[in-house]
C-alpha cells in the first residue's frame, strides 16, 4: 500500500502534466487558427493556377509534343512517394496515419507488383518512421524548419528537387501523401498524383467561356506550359503543406484535449484514494488511543 | 472610361483585387497596357513593375519577378510567385535578389540557362534604376 507521501507526490506530478497538456492544447488552437488563415489566403492562387493550366493542357493532352511532366515518361516502373508529415510528435495518430497510408496502400502493393519504390520525406517524423524499414529507399529527407509557418519558398524548393530528380530520370511517377484538414477531430490522409500531372477536372470553368475568341500566347503555348508545370507542382506541394500544418495542429489539439481529460480523471481517482487512506489512518490512531485508555 | 476586374495573386496572399482602368504589364515580349475589352492573351512576365491605373491620375505600382498574366473576357489575372507592393520594396531587398540570381548564374554551366539568368540580372538592375533606389 502506497504511503500518504507517495500518493501526494503522484497527484502533484499528474497535475503538472495536466498543466502542460492544457497549455499545448491552447497553443495548438492558436496555431490552428493561423494555419487555417494561411490556407485560406493561398486558395485563390491555387485555383487560378489550376484554371489556367487546365485551359492550356486540355489542348495538349495526348499530343506528341506534350511535356513529360504532364504526360509522364510512358513507363510506370519507378515510383517516388513524397510523404509529408510533421516535425513533432504528440499529435495523436497524425504522423503515423499518413505514413501508414503510404506504406500499406501503396508501397507494399507496388513492390508486390515488382515495381521500385523510392521515398522522399518532408518532416522529421515521417523520416523517423520510414527509415527503420526503408532506409536505403529514402532518396531525400527534409525537415520543416521549426514551427515557422510554411512559406511558398519552401514548397517551391521541394518541387524543384522533385523536378530535378524527374528530369534526371530517377523515377516515372510521383505521388504526394498528406493529411487533408476536415475539422479538429477529422484529418484525412490523402493521396495525390504529382507526375504525370493530374489535371483539374473541369470544376473551374475554362476562361474561354466568353465566345470562342482564340487565346493568344506569348511567347508560345509550349513555353508557357513548360514553366507553368513546375510552378503547378510547387503550388500542389504548398497546398499539401498548408493542409498538413492545419491538420497537425488540429490533431494535436484533440490529442491534448483528451490527455487533459484523462489527467483530470486520474487526479480525481488518486485524490479519492488519498483521502480514504488519510481517514483510515486517523481512525486507526483514534482506536489506538481509545483502546490504550480503556486498558488503563 | 470603362473599367475591368483585376486580380493580382501571390501564393501566400492576394495582393490586389478591384476594378481598374488600365494595367501596364512587363510582358516577356515587351511592355503592354491592358484596358477593358482586351483580346484574350496568356503571357509570361519578366522582372519589372506593374502599373495599375485605378482612375485618372491615381494608381498603384507592384514589383514582380516573373509570373503569368491571363487576360480573359472577364478581366485580368496576374499570377506571380514573387511580388511586393512598391512601398515594401527597398534597395537592400533588390540587392539581395540580384545577388541570389548572380550566385545561380555563377553556378550554372548550361549556356542557355546562363543567358536567362543574365537577362534577369539586367532586368533587376533596370528595375532598381527605374525606382531610383
Amino acid at each position: 500500500m502506497a504511503s500518504l507521501k507517495d500518493l501526494r507526490n503522484r497527484i502533484t506530478s499528474v497535475k503538472a502534466t495536466q498543466k502542460i497538456t492544457k497549455a499545448m492544447q491552447m497553443v495548438a488552437a492558436a496555431k490552428l487558427r493561423r494555419a487555417q488563415m494561411a490556407a485560406e489566403a493561398g486558395r485563390p492562387f491555387a485555383e487560378k493556377m489550376a484554371g489556367v493550366l487546365g485551359n492550356l493542357a486540355s489542348n495538349l493532352v495526348g499530343g506528341v509534343g506534350a511535356p513529360k511532366l504532364l504526360s509522364g515518361t510512358g513507363s510506370e516502373q519507378v515510383h517516388l512517394l513524397v510523404v509529408c508529415t510533421g516535425d513533432r510528435g504528440l499529435c495523436g495518430a497524425f504522423n503515423s496515419s499518413i505514413v501508414r497510408l503510404a506504406l500499406r496502400e501503396h508501397a507494399t502493393k507496388l513492390q508486390a507488383e515488382g515495381k521500385t519504390v523510392k521515398f522522399m520525406t518532408v518532416g522529421k517524423k515521417g523520416y523517423d518512421i520510414l527509415r527503420r524499414q526503408y532506409r536505403d529507399q529514402i532518396v531525400e529527407s527534409m525537415d520543416i524548419r521549426g514551427n515557422k509557418p510554411v512559406d511558398y519558398a519552401f514548397a517551391s524548393e521541394i518541387a524543384g528537387k522533385i523536378v530535378d530528380r524527374f528530369e534526371a530520370g530517377e523515377f516515372d511517377v510521383a505521388t504526394l501523401f498528406f493529411a487533408e484538414f476536415r475539422s479538429v477531430i477529422s484529418q484525412i490522409p490523402t493521396v495525390q498524383r504529382l507526375i504525370p500531372a493530374e489535371l483539374p477536372a473541369g470544376g473551374e470553368a475554362p476562361v474561354k467561356a466568353g465566345g470562342d475568341a482564340a487565346l493568344e500566347f506569348e511567347p508560345s503555348e509550349e513555353v508557357i506550359l513548360e514553366t507553368l508545370l513546375p510552378q503547378n507542382l510547387a503550388v500542389q506541394v504548398y497546398r499539401a503543406l498548408l493542409e498538413n500544418a492545419a491538420s497537425e495542429q488540429g490533431a494535436r489539439m484533440s490529442a491534448m484535449d483528451s490527455a487533459t481529460r484523462n489527467a483530470g480523471e486520474m487526479i480525481k481517482k488518486q485524490t479519492l484514494v488519498y483521502n480514504r487512506t488519510r481517514q483510515a489512518m486517523i481512525t486507526k490512531e483514534l482506536i489506538e488511543i481509545i483502546s490504550g485508555a480503556e486498558a488503563l | 472610361m470603362a473599367t475591368f476586374h483585376f486580380d493580382f495573386v501571390g501564393p501566400e496572399r492576394t495582393l490586389y483585387s478591384g476594378e481598374v482602368n488600365a494595367v501596364q504589364l512587363p510582358g516577356i515580349e515587351g511592355e503592354m497596357t491592358v484596358m477593358a475589352g482586351h483580346a484574350p492573351v496568356l503571357t509570361s512576365l519578366r522582372v519589372g513593375v506593374i502599373v495599375i491605373t485605378e482612375s485618372q491620375g491615381s494608381g498603384k505600382r507592384i514589383y514582380v519577378r516573373g509570373g503569368f498574366a491571363d487576360i480573359g473576357p472577364t478581366g485580368l489575372t496576374v499570377l506571380a510567385e514573387r511580388a511586393a507592393p512598391i512601398e515594401e520594396l527597398n534597395a537592400e531587398s533588390l540587392d539581395r535578389d540580384i545577388e541570389a540570381v548572380q550566385l545561380q548564374y555563377d553556378a550554372t554551366e548550361d549556356l542557355q540557362r546562363r543567358e536567362e539568368l543574365n537577362a534577369q540580372i539586367v532586368q533587376l538592375r533596370e528595375t532598381k534604376a527605374l525606382l531610383k533606389l
